[in-house]
């Protein structure tokens, strides 16, 4: 590794449930991190410049587009990514609902998607399909036109938090 | 990216000290979301950042007797999924809801959109018709700034080195007091204001006359602008639309837009007109459900 | 909702809407794009690009670069093989080698803002930029020309000097124009003067990008033998590597490509970016490289589709009927020739009857970055003028628009308006769908909340829909599964109809057929993902396969049963002999025995595919404006589609809705906005506004199924000519709301209240 003029910095972090301690780099983003340092690389990277959604991870409970966050500031902090949705159990209802509702066609903004519409979901159990369209609004898809995304997170929200 | 020392603060003494130390090449880091994107952007270089969200001042969101506290680095999501603060100043909760997406705002914060200094900040106009301070701290102690004198050009505040944005102060709103603040984007969500119009009114115990209103403008010039003239036209008159329409012409007029890839000068003087109206229309609206 | 031609066929598969075989890896995240590969000391690099639209490159100094430690290598257009002046066959685009090679990374001149002009590895990307950031380039900057109108203006700044332009067949030097080519038939001066209705318009299409979330990337390893590997998110690994090898010079057979999942392409990843200079970096610094292209690159440096200035006139007589159309299509190529307006002429007047036509076709060169493929390339353009006219004519002749496009529609027999005949089209019943929908037969409540008004606009468009080259392989597995090799990257759900139509033909539940996606040494030749020809041709490959194992699996149970192949028939999944019907054996039973048979069973599939016959669609959208703002939502959607076969309707929705989204997107709010310098301003996706899950509502769907007469199952495709009629129909709405026809897109706020204003101003 070239040889930074600055000190990495410590971290002690939570991903998708597993404890972790990083070296990293002040500057990377928490995506970077996710892709690069801890080899998760679910998440994407589709603009660098928090205005596409596809890095949405959710920290602490809050689902934030990674590649505006530092990896540092994961320190002390719960990450969790599309890698932690499903379980030994079986798909998350949400990821079940898209497969169902054929609600991805390139699939790359589909991490992000699942992310955010989780947290709605754990929020709000029955969103109205206006509330549904404002809290995505922060995720890009230019595949599906939005309608079978939105008719998958109904039909999730209908099914409730399962497994299947 | 030039390489950054990151530097977690845990008091106002701390931040002060590496900025002090630094000058111009360090920066706060609350939400990120204006400074990594320019930083990324090779808009400047830094040598350190110091992550002010470890200082209990600058996290604080409470309210007493004589108004609000924000602390400068609270997120939106605070404010919005706070009832109080929802019921008592929807006219800043407008802003606070719809600066970008949800990811966003589980970051971005009312301090770092006023330090960002960008004319087309949501959360200035709000801020400034209702009468917000801005807390300073810095070497020399604490000072304080109404939000309408902070920014001095784009990107430029009055922050000198070593100070920082601790948070703001919101006074309690008289009774017959309401705000709104809208905003015109081309698309329904995620754009930058091409124009932005917040405003508010007093009105008299019948709740037909204005004893005084605030227009702020956002992008339509190198600062947000208090259009000191219209909302004084209003002072004493009734809330007709008459009254409303002369008052949205003149803070047309104290606009002074720029072309840009988001809007040319004659559409932006044009929205301000529109929003004016229609925010001060709100605005009396709120005030008498009060 | 379907509507089909004739009878529902009784299919057990097709028509199903079974999960995708790829949908686990891609709901969990573990679907591998071409960003995610990673290999054993894999390093990264970064191109540096010019920040000028046109200027001639006086020096480059890398010297600062390759000192800098933890760079590994340093590369300029010296690198580059000097390809031989030959053109390749890409699919929906063709590639002029020399000029291919030089878009890739900039010799002498730069003629694109973020054109290539070096490009380093190094350990990690932050040091691959830093020292980017470190290379010193001299430029003589040069005026550029970034619209039709001052390309061709005389005295004109020339992008290429040894451009050499056809104008109808004659020689042009220095010039702009490399194209001119006309289709003319019959007498159009004489229709126009036959007619009692003569209208004619300009229009101007801003340029716009496919917007793929995805930003192109290359992983390349360079081995000691010569031999290259690249892995790279591509809509053809073929093409891609038939496109590297002619840039480095190369022969095809020392290319191997791995193509990765793929986030978007739309036609934006059929041509090659990085590929090529992954794989010097690997040769120079001996480990493999990736390449990732950063978003600002991709909107700068990437192939948008042209902006355009189109004319249309058309004449038709009391009685509704089109006499003449002309048309006069502009397209900007980009850097370098070869837009699609070649396509644009095929399609501006496909659904309509007209005698006498002639149309004019423009591809100019410009200083933007080289124009690629965009969802029927070409015809949004042509169709946006033609569409907003056809409403003006019908409106003048006061007549329903659809009942004008019945009137006058193409039909199996007629001719196109650039030569061909038309096979079995499902024109007719498209517009038929459209005017039975539940979407045109419901009243519009014209006054919106506060003050907004209503429209409602309608528009048709049309897709020749590709055929060209696909291989499959096929092996039936032990349990009675087969395994399906494709080579068809899979963009939209491919997979899932690729299979869909082997397990039809061979009587097995969907599931059983288990597809692969594989690199170009694996499978044989397969043409792009692209020119909606995937599910037609790659599908009827699969079905030929299927009756090779068919044919071999006949014969193995009449080996079972002693009997001669031709005493054995196969019906819906079950082998019976014919003699006695009660003698018969499943697949899976068959497939159980294979090992005592003879031993494994693979066959082939192959094709040449005879094109999709086209596809129809009209879209009907109703607007809703705010006349003091300029605002324009879509309130409600309706897209109609001849599919010929819907295959997984869900994937075709799929297509439908997407290609009206990025329509709405075109018509509304995105655009290359260009400074006077030839720099793309807003080359964010802040300011580059595609559209949000707030800006589009439900989109309803009506898939006609007109059958394609060249396909076993009648499938035409469906992938393109989704984008075509969003953007007139929108026009046509914002006209039925306000009185207004907006002839520029994008149809941004701010033009709509000017037009608005100069309706009042002219009152």
């Amino acid at each position: 590794m070239v040889l930074d003029e600055v000190a990495k910095v410590r971290v002690s972090t939570m991903i998708n449930g597993a404890p972790m301690e990083l070296l990293l780099a002040p500057y990377q983003s928490l995506l970077g991190t996710l892709r690069d340092t801890v080899g998760l690389t679910g998440t994407k990277e589709g603009c660098n410049d928090g205005n596409c959604g596809a890095c949405t991870v959710n920290l602490d409970g809050r689902i934030v587009d990674s590649c505006m966050v530092l990896g540092v500031e994961a320190d002390g902090k719960r990450v969790e990514t599309i890698e932690g949705m499903a379980t030994p159990e079986g798909l998350h209802s949400l990821q079940q609902a898209f497969l169902e509702e054929a609600a991805l066609q390139c699939g790359v903004c589909t991490p992000g998607f699942l992310v955010s519409a989780k947290a709605l979901l754990d929020k709000e159990p029955r969103p109205s399909e206006a509330r549904i369209r404002l809290w995505l609004a922060g995720n890009l898809c230019r595949c599906t036109g939005y309608d079978k995304i939105v008719r998958a997170v109904q039909r999730a929200s209908e099914a409730g938090p399962e497994r299947s | 990216m030039h390489p950054f020392r990151y530097v977690r603060a845990t008091t106002v003494d701390e931040v002060v000290s590496v900025l002090s130390e630094y000058g111009p090449r360090a920066r706060c880091l609350a939400g990120g979301t204006d400074i990594l994107a320019q930083v990324r952007a090779g808009g400047y270089e830094l040598d350190a950042i110091v992550d002010i969200k470890g200082v209990p001042d600058v996290m604080r969101m409470d309210q007493d007797g004589h108004g609000l506290h924000i602390g400068a680095a609270v997120p939106c999501y605070r404010l919005y999924e706070d009832e109080q603060v929802c019921s008592d100043y929807p006219g800043i909760i407008d802003a606070a809801s719809m600066i970008g997406g949800i990811q966003i705002q589980s970051r971005a914060s009312l301090g770092g959109n006023l330090c960002n200094a960008s004319p087309s900040a949501d959360s200035v106009a709000p801020l400034i018709v209702h009468h917000t301070t801005a807390i300073i701290a810095g070497p020399d102690g604490t000072r304080q700034v109404p939000v309408e004198a902070f920014c001095t050009s784009p990107g430029q505040t009055v922050l000198e080195r070593g100070e920082f944005l601790v948070g703001f102060r919101i006074p309690k709103p008289l009774a017959w007091f309401g705000a709104a603040y809208q905003r015109f984007i081309p698309r329904n969500e995620m754009d930058i204001a091409v124009v932005g119009v917040g405003s508010s009114v007093v009105l008299d115990a019948s709740g037909e006359r204005v004893q005084s209103a605030r227009i702020a403008l956002a992008a339509v010039g190198p600062t947000p602008i208090l259009a000191t003239e219209a909302g004084a036209s209003l002072a004493g008159q009734e809330a007709t639309p008459e009254a409303i329409s002369a008052a949205a012409k003149l803070a047309r007029e104290a606009a002074s837009p720029i072309i840009d890839m988001r809007g040319t000068v004659e559409h932006r003087r044009h929205l301000v007109e529109v929003l004016t109206v229609r925010t001060l229309k709100k605005a009396v609206q709120r005030a008498r459900e009060v | 909702m379907t509507i089909t031609d004739k009878p529902a066929q009784e299919y057990q598969v097709i028509g199903t809407r079974p999960i995708r075989p790829d949908g686990l890896e891609k709901v969990t995240g573990q679907a591998i794009y071409g960003a995610d590969v990673r290999l054993p000391g894999m390093v990264h690099g970064t191109t540096l690009r010019s920040p000028h639209a046109h200027a001639r490159i006086i020096s480059i100094d890398t010297s600062k670069a390759t000192a800098m430690p933890g760079v590994l290598a340093v590369i300029t257009g010296a690198d580059m093989p000097v390809a031989e002046n030959a053109t390749v066959d890409m699919g929906e685009e063709e590639a002029n080698l020399n000029y291919a090679s030089d878009k890739l990374m900039a010799r002498s001149k730069v003629v694109y803002k973020g054109h290539p002009v070096a490009a380093v590895a190094a350990w990690d990307s932050n040091t691959a930029q830093e020292a980017a950031k470190l290379i010193e380039v001299e430029y003589g900057v040069l005026k550029p020309v970034i619209n039709v109108d001052a390309a061709l203006a005389p005295n004109a700044p020339i992008v290429h000097e040894d451009l050499v332009g056809d104008d109808l067949g004659e020689k042009v030097r220095s010039t702009n124009l490399a194209k001119h080519f006309r289709h003319e038939f019959g007498d159009v001066e004489a229709g126009f003067k036959a007619s009692s209705i003569v209208i004619e318009r300009e229009f101007n299409l801003a340029t716009v990008h496919q917007g793929y979330i995805e930003p192109q990337n290359a992983t390349a390893l360079w081995q000691s033998d010569g031999r290259v590997t690249i892995w790279t998110s591509t809509q053809g690994s073929f093409g891609a590597r038939r496109a590297t090898a002619g840039v480095l010079n190369m022969s095809e057979s020392k290319i191997k490509v791995v193509p990765c999942e793929i986030g978007g392409g739309f036609g934006g990843k059929i041509g090659i970016y990085l590929e090529p200079i992954a794989a010097l970096l690997s040769k120079k610094c001996g480990r493999p490289v990736q390449l990732i292209m950063d978003r600002q690159s991709v909107f700068d440096a990437t192939g948008p589709t042209p902006g355009a200035k189109v004319r249309i006139k058309l004449g038709a007589d009391d009685s509704g009927k089109l006499l003449a159309g002309t048309a006069d299509l502009r397209y900007e190529a980009g850097a370098y020739p070869g837009s699609a307006v070649g396509a644009g002429a095929m399609c501006v007047f496909a659904p309509y009857r007209i005698e006498n036509t002639r149309i004019d076709g423009y591809d100019v060169v410009v200083n933007k970055p080289k124009s690629s493929a965009y969802r029927a390339p070409g015809a949004t353009q042509s169709s946006y003028a033609m569409e907003s006219v056809v409403d003006e004519v019908s409106e003048a002749l006061r007549m329903d628009p659809l009942e004008f496009r019945l009137r006058n529609a193409t039909r199996e027999g007629d001719r196109r308006a650039d030569g061909p005949e038309f096979q079995r089209i499902g024109n007719i019943e498209v517009q038929q769908a459209a005017k039975e929908s539940p979407h045109w037969t419901s009243e519009l409540e014209r006054d919106g909340p506060d003050g907004r008004k209503r429209g409602r606009g309608v528009a048709t468009g049309f897709w020749f829909n590709g055929g060209m080259r696909s291989s499959v392989n096929m092996s039936v597995n032990n349990d009675g599964t087969v395994s399906l090799i494709e080579g068809s990257v899979d963009i939209g759900g491919t997979r899932a109809s690729i299979s869909m139509q082997a397990a039809e033909a061979l009587g097995l539940p969907a599931q059983d057929v288990r597809p692969t996606v594989v690199d170009t040494e694996s499978v044989g030749y397969n043409d792009v993902t692209g020119g909606s020809r995937t599910t037609n041709a790659s599908g009827h490959a699969a079905y030929n396969a299927a009756q090779e194992v068919i044919a071999k699996m006949t014969g193995r149970a009449a080996l079972l049963w002693d009997l001669k192949p031709e005493d054995v028939e196969f019906a819906e999944g079950v082998f019976s002999a014919k003699a006695d019907p009660e003698l018969k054996m499943t697949f899976k039973e068959v497939a159980a025995k294979l090992n005592e048979t003879g031993g494994p069973l693979n066959a082939t599939g192959s094709i040449q595919a005879r094109g999709g016959a086209g596809s129809f669609g009209t879209h009907i959208v109703d607007v809703e404006v705010d006349p003091d703002t300029g605002k324009v939502d879509i309130v409600r959607y309706t897209a109609v589609q001849d599919a010929g076969k819907a295959i997984h309707p869900a994937y075709v929705e799929g297509q439908m809705q997407g290609g009206a989204a990025q329509g709405i997107g075109w018509a509304l709010n995105e655009e290359y906005f260009m400074n006077d310098q030839g720099i793309m301003d807003n080359s964010t996706f802040l300011d580059y506004r595609m559209p949000t899950s707030l800006d589009v509502p439900m989109i309803e769907t009506i898939i006609v199924e007109v059958p394609n007469p060249n396909h076993p199952f009648g499938v035409r495709g469906v992938g393109e000519t989704s984008i075509i009629p969003p953007v007139p129909a929108i026009s046509n709405a914002i006209y039925d709301a306000l009185g207004v026809r907006l002839r520029q897109t994008p149809m941004k706020p701010s033009r709509v209240l000017d037009a608005l204003r100069d309706k009042q101003d002219s009152a």
